[in-house]
């Protein structure tokens, strides 16, 4: 069953080497290692493209970059930020990395395929990336909405539909190696309500990849259509319906939130109760909000229209399925708190950045129950309430789970521990940068200024400046990130195959693992939360 | 439940209500429609500091009383689940959502969501919009004009600025003038790709959307100039695609209106 158990260790292309993060590698650990470090590095381009947006807009006039790569920056910023850090590192890297521990195999399902999907996202970041030296970037947003994209210069438009339905495609590939994973590679005897929560969050995930994800690819082609051939699925001028466009785009990017936000969920869920010594509070309902969150993410798209000319009783419907996700979300929010109360909570890197995310994303789920409502929305929709709402969602609360993740499973992946006192460092500047960059957007949007642009009302350029200044702690914070990961690496301290004695099956080998997971069977964890339940060894 | 709780607890909503109600972010309101705005987000503002305390209380607590002793590998509490809790903190949220829909639905009809659109079929079921409910104010998809308009004013949205021009004295402005206390309707189309009417202080916005008119209805009350903002990603130059409504007493909006309006060619 197992495809690299075919093979002989000794076939295994560049087994030991560095080099074999370069290959065609078919183990899963390298794949989610590949992932991440390439996520990783399209997240520090992101983060340039970002720090010039907050330089722009440090003074109230377009004074920085002309208006036309002002807007190629805002679009690539959006398009990498989701496409190639968020989306890959939360499902791609962890997900190939943990899965099959998780369900005791060797390897994912389809190993041929697991590698194909990763080598499908470099290409696509470069074109993106060349894209602004060969007749500029797209100009129209990520959202790309038309008839501005038929109208934008049409070779970055073209570049840019190309490279997310690559993207998109790699995507697609995951989510179905992760449903089959899950779903027919268990170990024998191994129970779905036995499974880690990070499980069922992919599961999830998987299912909102691929019914989702097809109707966006299908839609760029679409648009493509209109751009090249002069087609008019979109454009008024010959018929088309602008509008249809936003239905089919919100369709796949809201259930894209919780593909972005989902395995974040499921991460947090693993992290917790081992830094408190505590099983996971209530598995069978986190189960199920995380099945409620599915259904219901793939009926609330049309909230990112309501200025959009949709009938009143639309607009009522997406209000109340939209609103409704706060009961789900909100069971794992308290479940989370009952993890924590009465453990023993080591307040660690891992730990910080875990429950920040909790304050972050209660923030920006309290903001996203407000934009649901249809008359709070209208006054505020396409302004900066909107950009720091979805930031507090993604950034503060899925990238604070990605560092998160890397201060618990870095010692797995490396067998070294990351340095604690530059581990809080860098906690204190993202946490503050990020609340100073994003706190005072909410207001700036409800006093009047739009989001998308390079110019503002002067009495907007205070709060403005304590946001750039946000931006660059943030920019800042991945100093100290940086000299840890790669200060750690050869000199950190040893970690030992368990450093945090923890039951999830993929401690349960030696850090860094074998190539196949386990040099004997794989163990059957019945209790992967079972703290205080079965013997941990010291 | 110890008391402390219960007093945690009380405390918690006081101090939301208080900071709800307190709570002065929202531009100057200057129209019929502002006010019901601004109390729907106090009320959204006082369950939201609730709740946003509530949870990081609870977590920062947490946090300092169950924090491991040094030396102490042994493990918390092996609780793994209590359903009554869990029924309560299911139950929370649905009654604040449900709650927060109702009220916002309530605030939803006050501002004349409900009001009928030309283009939909539930339109020749339901009654005409109430020509009595003067602050009935929406945008919609439209393309008839309704008929309780005090003053109808065509909107033309372009790459990058808003044309004004009324159908009564034929006026062709960049600007917008309105007269306080009267219903006016928009009636906006645009040239080439969609742009969005913005009034901050009137708490409104409509997409203006080419192949496909809209109708945005406001009454202003307050006179003054405001800004109109495009709100919707248009180009290079979007962000400098603002232009002014001023809001006119009677009389100075009659004054404007004579001083402006051009014989019918």
């Amino acid at each position: 069953m197992e495809s690299t158990s075919e093979l002989p260790v000794s076939l295994i292309p560049n087994h030991g080497s560095w080099l074999r993060y370069l290959s065609f590698s078919l183990d899963h650990k390298v794949v989610g290692i590949q992932y991440l470090v390439t996520g990783f590095l399209f997240y520090l381009v992101g983060g340039v493209l970002a720090g010039m947006i907050r330089t722009e807009l440090a003074t109230p006039i377009s004074d920085y970059l002309s208006r036309e790569v002002y807007n190629e920056v805002l679009t690539m910023h959006g398009t990498i930020m989701i496409f190639l850090w968020i989306v890959p590192v939360v499902n791609g890297a962890f997900g190939n990395y943990l899965i099959p521990f998780y369900v005791g195999a060797r390897d994912m399902a389809f190993p041929r395929l697991n590698a194909v999907a990763f080598w499908m996202i470099p290409p696509a970041g470069l074109l993106l990336i060349a894209s602004f030296f060969i007749g500029g970037a797209s100009q129209s947003g990520w959202t790309a909405y038309p008839p501005l994209s038929l109208r934008t210069p049409a070779l970055g438009q073209l570049i840019w539909i190309f490279s997310v339905l690559l993207l998109g495609g790699s995507s697609i590939l995951g989510g179905i190696n992760f449903i089959v994973t899950i779903l027919k590679l268990r170990r024998p005897g191994l129970k779905m309500m036995q499974l880690p929560m990070y499980c069922w969050a992919m599961l999830g995930t998987s299912i909102l990849v691929v019914l989702s994800t097809p109707v966006l690819a299908g839609t760029l082609v679409m648009l493509a259509f209109d751009i090249v051939a002069h087609t008019g699925f979109f454009n008024p001028a010959i018929g088309g319906n602008a509008v249809v466009y936003q239905h089919l785009f919100w369709f796949y990017s809201h259930p894209a939130v919780y593909i972005m936000v989902l395995p974040a969920f499921g991460l947090v869920s693993e992290i917790l109760p081992v830094h408190s010594r505590k099983p996971l509070f209530g598995y069978t309902t986190m189960v199920y909000s995380i099945l409620a969150i599915v259904f219901l993410g793939l009926i609330v798209w049309a909230h990112h229209m309501f200025t959009s000319g949709t009938p009143p009783w639309m607009r009522l419907f997406f209000t109340i399925a939209t609103s409704f996700i706060a009961v789900p979300t909100g069971i794992k929010f308290f479940n989370w708190l009952a993890t924590l109360w009465g453990g023993k909570i080591a307040l660690n890197s891992a730990m910080l950045f875990a429950c920040a995310f909790i304050v972050n994303f209660v923030l920006g789920g309290i903001t996203g129950v407000a934009l649901a409502q249809v008359p709070f929305d209208i006054h505020v929709h396409d302004t900066y309430f909107v950009v720091a709402h979805f930031h507090y969602i993604v950034y503060g609360g899925t990238v604070f789970i990605i560092f998160s993740s890397i201060y618990h499973w870095y010692p797995k992946i490396t067998g070294r521990m990351l340095n604690e006192p530059l581990g809080m460092l860098h906690f204190v500047l993202t946490f503050v940068g990020f609340n100073l960059c994003f706190g005072p957007q909410h207001w700036l949007g409800m006093n009047g200024m739009p989001r998308r642009v390079s110019e503002y009302d002067p009495q907007f350029t205070l709060m403005n400046q304590i946001s750039s200044v946000g931006a660059l702690l943030m920019a800042l914070s991945t100093l100290p990130f940086l000299i840890n990961v790669f200060h750690s690496a050869w000199r950190g301290r040893v970690a030992g195959n368990n450093p945090w004695r923890a039951l999830t099956p993929e401690w349960l080998t030696s850090s860094p693992p074998p190539v196949e997971n386990w040099n004997g069977p794989a163990p059957h964890v019945e209790h992967p939360y079972g703290y205080g339940l079965v013997e941990t060894t010291p | 439940m110890p008391s402390g709780h219960f007093l945690v607890s009380v405390g918690l909503i006081l101090l939301g209500l208080l900071v709800g109600q307190r709570v002065d972010m929202l531009p100057v309101q200057a129209s019929v429609n502002a006010p019901v705005y601004d109390e729907l987000f106090r009320v959204l503002f006082s369950i939201g500091t609730m709740l946003f305390l509530g949870i990081c209380g609870l977590l920062v607590y947490s946090l300092v009383r169950f924090r491991r002793q040094p030396g102490d590998f042994g493990d918390g509490a092996a609780i793994e689940g209590n359903l009554s809790l869990e029924i309560v903190w299911t139950a929370i949220p649905a009654v604040v959502v449900l709650f927060v829909g109702l009220y916002s639905y309530n605030i939803y009809e006050r501002m004349g969501g409900m009001a009928p659109l030309a283009d939909h079929s539930v339109m020749h079921a339901m009654p005409a919009t109430d020509p009595g409910s003067g602050d009935r104010v929406w945008g919609g998809i439209s393309t008839v004009s309704g008929e309780t308009a005090d003053l109808t004013v065509d909107v033309t949205a372009l790459q990058f600025a808003f044309i004004f021009h009324y159908p009564e004295g034929n006026i062709t402005t960049g600007e917008l003038h309105v007269p306080e206390g009267e219903r006016v309707e928009l009636r906006m189309k645009a040239n080439d790709v969609i742009h969005a009417f913005w009034v901050p202080q009137f708490r409104i916005k409509q997409d203006i959307i080419p192949g496909q008119p809209t109708v945005l209805t406001f009454t202003a009350n307050r006179p003054g100039t405001y800004p109109i903002i495009c709100a919707e990603l248009c180009g290079p130059y979007h962000g400098g695609m603002r232009t002014s409504v001023v809001v006119h007493d009677r009389g100075a909006f009659d004054q404007w209106l004579t001083k402006n309006t051009l014989p019918v060619a």
